[in-house]
């Protein structure tokens, strides 16, 4: 497939094994940047799977074998120290997981463990990032909170801010909105657009309403008569949902599984 | 017609429950007891009201045992205890005359100094077990069998009697090691002793840390020392010292290891290298030496009162722990 603009992930014939498990099967795709591309696929097709490579997190199960490449600017990310990798490659999970400490701690977590040390610059980071998650105008009179103590939308955006105050170029969103009602879920898919000014974005997210609304590309997997799931179909979000070229994508899209 | 039978039973005796709900509001806190008739309604609300008596009696039986014999060792003890007793030293002798403050003081330099040794060998160990060997299980190789040799060495440990603690810490740190009857020996055997509940106590509490938490500071980039210093310990540390506590309890009413390691000299300590005697080792002595019985009680009695009060200070400073932690 080709792509105008720059690419800020590609993927070369990438295969995950989990044991003798293959999860994921030769998986060829490439990312643009400053995009928001969405990953859709029925239950256990290997999204999280394959969004979880990106930062190797899988490297912290044991089992998990790869094959194949992912190169992240021009480097492939299995050269890469995992730790530095992590720092430029910003997670959100599906359940929202702030630390059990004060709002600020949690935001200022990423920079203090970088090696900020600066309680000036650590504020400056800290209202900025918040007010990219646009959460700042909710939080800026109790920051000394817990962060436990918010509302799970909230709880989630301030996720969102504790990614980005590490100033990652690439931002990996894990079904965000899953464990959220519909106001908050609006709340974060508006935030996305905001920050793809300045982020690329990869969403993995069962709603496909989500996903029609909120990317600009779509890639859908499917599973192999094996298990092992592969991409079946990619491209602009409103092709692959209104003309999509293969048969599997188009009855998952109109309901008839998954 | 078979389902408008059904129909009409069913009304009746949903009407026949409305009746019941209406007199009995109990009935309508639990719905599922509205299943069924009027008599096996009561009847289940009395089997319910027969098992939480036997609840409550014998909860009230294990504390009553508590206070009956706390307050015993009060009632006896009371008759010696004095700002007197509690200030000067044992004079020793058949007549077990004197106070206990020096063997005060030789408890808590020893809790001191157990606790001291114990905490970071038994946190470390903890947090070798889960963080690291953790993924080590089922694995082939010399570490994971190391590994779970030394789980097993841990299970094992927690229930070997104490006085088998003490005869190893007479021979290793008494004899052969040449600390002698001493705060040393002692304090090394107590720690042997104590070692496997704070392992197993900081291990519970580290596995009880999420997994959401941990992925959460390894996404940000943090190396996993990090992760664990910043994130996984604090979020532990109420159940760590869960375990302290447990042992600063054990320590203090430990006998068996410091008779054969501390040695019995009534003498406050002046070094790591001089022996003692503890509060608990006191009580033994008088009671088995002497014919001071009513010390023994009086000793006992405080011994126990030092408990509750260092129990209650480490309990309200987790709490103030844990609390500016989930600020």
């Amino acid at each position: 497939m080709s792509h105008n603009g720059n690419i800020k992930l590609q993927i070369d014939n990438y295969s995950l094994f989990y044991g003798d498990f293959q999860a994921l099967k030769d998986i060829n795709v490439a990312f643009e940047a400053n995009k928001i591309t969405s990953i859709i696929g029925p239950s256990g097709c290997g999204k999280s799977t394959f969004i979880r490579s990106f930062n190797r997190m899988n490297d912290l199960i044991s089992s998990v074998r790869v094959q194949g490449r992912i190169v992240l600017d021009g480097e492939n990310i299995f050269d890469l120290d995992p730790v530095d990798l992590r720092r430029r490659v910003g997670m959100v999970f599906q359940k929202p997981n702030p630390f059990p400490k004060s709002i600020f701690d949690n935001v200022a977590y990423g920079p203090r463990m970088h090696g900020v040390r600066d309680r000036g610059r650590l504020t400056e980071i800290v209202e900025s990032s918040l007010r990219s998650a646009a959460l700042w105008d909710e939080v800026k009179d109790k920051l000394d909170k817990s962060g436990l103590a918010l509302s799970g939308g909230q709880q989630q955006r301030l996720c969102i801010a504790r990614a980005l105050a590490v100033e990652p170029e690439l931002i990996l969103m894990d079904e965000p909105a899953s464990a959220l009602d519909p106001i908050a879920t609006l709340h974060i898919e508006e935030l996305i657009q905001i920050l793809k000014e300045h982020y690329t974005i990869v969403i993995v997210t069962h709603n496909m309403q989500q996903a029609a609304r909120a990317s600009d590309y779509t890639a859908f997997f499917m599973m192999n008569e094996d298990r092992s799931g592969s991409l079946v179909e990619y491209g602009p979000t409103e092709k692959v949902f209104t003309n999509p070229h293969d048969k599997r994508t188009e009855d998952y899209i109109t309901g008839r599984f998954g | 017609m078979d389902n408008q039978e059904t129909n009409a039973s069913f009304s009746r005796r949903l009407f026949s429950l409305q009746h019941v709900v209406d007199e009995t509001p109990i009935i309508a806190e639990t719905p599922r007891a509205s299943i069924g008739s009027q008599e096996a309604i009561v009847r289940k609300q009395l089997t319910q009201k027969i098992v939480f008596g036997l609840f409550w009696l014998t909860g009230l039986l294990a504390v009553a045992v508590l206070i009956g014999v706390v307050g015993y060792l009060l009632v006896q003890g009371a008759q010696v205890i004095s700002l007197d007793f509690l200030l000067t030293p044992p004079q020793g002798g058949l007549e077990g005359k004197g106070g206990i403050s020096t063997t005060i003081i030789t408890t808590l330099y020893l809790v001191i100094l157990t606790i001291a040794i114990a905490t970071p060998l038994g946190v470390g160990a903890a947090v070798y077990l889960v963080e690291y060997a953790g993924e080590m299980h089922g694995r082939r190789g010399l570490v994971p069998v190391l590994v779970s040799i030394a789980r097993l060495g841990v299970e094992t440990l927690a229930g070997v009697p104490s006085i088998i603690f003490g005869l190893f810490g007479y021979v290793l740190f008494v004899l052969y090691m040449r600390f002698g009857f001493s705060l040393l020996a002692a304090s090394l055997s107590g720690a042997c002793l104590i070692l496997p509940v704070i392992i197993r106590t900081s291990e519970e509490a580290l596995k009880s840390v999420p997994k959401s938490y941990r992925e959460g500071s390894l996404a940000l980039g943090t190396t996993q020392l990090q992760m664990i210093w910043t994130v996984v310990l604090p979020a532990a540390l109420p159940g760590i010292i869960t375990g302290i506590v447990l042992s600063v309890g054990r320590v203090f009413s430990e006998t068996a290891v410091f008779y054969v390691t501390l040695g019995g000299s009534y003498r406050i300590p002046t070094s790591l290298l001089s022996g003692g005697r503890t509060m608990a080792l006191h009580v033994y002595y008088l009671a088995m030496d002497t014919r001071a019985f009513d010390k023994a009680m009086g000793t006992a009695a405080i011994l126990i009162l030092i408990i509750i009060i260092i129990n209650a200070i480490i309990n309200y400073i987790t709490h103030r722990v844990s609390v500016s932690l989930g600020r």
